[in-house]
């Protein structure tokens, strides 16, 4: 850990590299999401058949599994301290501020990393054609970051309740509501026509979405973390 | 005292005239009438979530168990009335557009409002600690109201409308609704919000006095 006297991007990378550290180790988290995310692919591919999907359809599918992945391991980041023990230390070590921006970036990596299996995986799957693959990357990114931004502070307040694991899809799926709508309408225009004024709209509600929930992180994240 | 006399016959009026005085549409006929018990629903559960979030800004600031009390007393009467709002819109939708239930985008805010609600009691009833579970469910009653504008503004324009709110609250406010209309609507609206008021510091001294007890025989 550094000392306090780092700047805030140093102290918030320390976080985020004693995190990474302990993940490289057990790869809990990265393991449950892929495998969580490559399951659920695999049942929708298989009963609903190969090609002949709408656009539509797929990006609700896509998003969908991307949803129920995210669910299955983000909260690791934050349920791990408590399970070792670690808060406490964490707490000594680290300002909230750093703490909960090491905790956003673990989570931004861990999820972009799943979805650079995942999104290869569904596209040979279901067959679809993209005719133009850096604007669905653009929507994907920005669709990573909202669901981060969202559920590490939900993460922080399931980690000091009771049953965690159905508490956290329960307490994201409100405030994510908004940013999935956002996507499936996003995603359903990329494949469909792919132009960039097309999804101006969804692209701008996107970004201000990300930006008013990790404000608001930022904000509220020390009356979570301190006692 | 005086008061509960006038929201008595008041509440008593606005029942009566929203069912002697004509039918508010004609098109829609009879059942337009639900739009005078419909929207003050609706409107006191966002009213009640609003109040939730401002009650749990100040438990963050002051640490005073009175005000998480308030916030919760708020939202538990914001979920009640958000339940009906929920259940006289889907009444209203299947007699205009022929279904209980087609994920219009009021239809779809209002039943992400009741997920938040029912999110905020879950939290609430998993974390066994006073202070703790005060300040987590504050936590999330701010960070969920941030989705409100969202659902507002952000929604309606990625999913079409048949809702017909646009034109009783629109722009066009002074040609659907004529003078008899708009008075027993906003009696009804000024009405059901004081019943709501006056709930609300019903629940918050049930609250405090339920505690009292839980301290008394806890000693």
């Amino acid at each position: 850990m550094p000392n306090k006297s780092a700047g805030l991007t140093g102290r918030a990378l320390a976080v985020y590299s004693k995190d990474m550290k302990v993940e490289l180790r057990s790869k809990y988290a990265f393991n449950a999401i892929l495998m969580f995310g490559i399951t659920t692919l695999a049942v929708v591919s298989f009963t609903l058949g190969q090609s002949g999907l709408s656009a539509s359809l797929l990006a609700a599918l896509f998003w969908i599994i991307m949803f129920f992945a995210a669910m299955a391991g983000l909260a690791q980041v934050f349920v791990r301290e408590e399970e070792t023990g670690t808060v406490l230390a964490l707490r000594l070590a680290a300002d909230p501020t750093a703490v909960y921006l090491g905790k956003l970036f673990f989570n931004l990596s861990l999820m972009i990393l799943i979805a650079f299996v995942i999104t290869p995986v569904f596209f040979i799957f279901t067959d679809a054609p993209v005719d133009n693959i850096l604007l669905f990357v653009l929507v994907l990114i920005l669709g990573i970051v909202g669901l981060c931004a969202a559920t590490t502070i939900v993460a922080a307040i399931i980690s000091k309740a009771g049953i965690k694991g159905a508490l956290f899809a329960v307490l994201s799926f409100p405030i994510l509501f908004v940013l999935l709508l956002l996507l499936v309408s996003a995603s359903t225009r990329v494949l469909e026509e792919a132009t960039l004024g097309g999804i101006a709209l969804e692209l701008q509600g996107l970004v201000a979405y990300s930006g008013v929930m990790i404000t608001a992180s930022l904000m509220l994240f020390k009356y979570v973390w301190q006692e | 005292m005086w008061w509960k006399i006038i929201l008595l016959s008041g509440l008593a009026a606005v029942i009566v005239f929203s069912f002697i005085t004509p039918a508010p549409q004609n098109i829609i006929g009879e059942a337009s009438r639900i739009f005078y018990y419909h929207i003050p629903m609706a409107w006191i559960a966002v009213l009640a979530f609003a109040l939730a979030m401002i009650y749990s800004i100040r438990y963050l600031r002051s640490k005073k168990i009175i005000e998480d009390i308030r916030a919760r007393s708020a939202a538990s009467l914001g979920l009640l009335f958000s339940f009906l709002a929920t259940v006289s819109g889907s009444i209203f939708a299947r007699v205009t557009w022929g279904s209980f239930w087609n994920w219009d985008p009021r239809e779809t805010s209002i039943f992400i409002l009741l997920l938040i609600y029912g999110a905020y009691f879950a939290l609430r009833t998993a974390v066994a600690v006073e202070e703790k579970r005060a300040s987590l469910a504050a936590v999330y009653a701010i960070f969920a109201f941030l989705t409100v504008p969202f659902l507002v503004f952000v929604v309606p324009r990625v999913v079409p409308s048949l809702h017909p709110a646009d034109s009783v609250i629109g722009a066009d406010f002074k040609f659907t609704m004529g003078t008899t209309v708009r008075l027993i609507f906003f009696a009804s609206l000024a009405f059901f919000t004081v019943l709501y008021l006056w709930l609300f510091n019903l629940t918050c001294r049930v609250g405090v006095l339920y505690r009292k007890i839980i301290e008394e025989e806890s000693l």
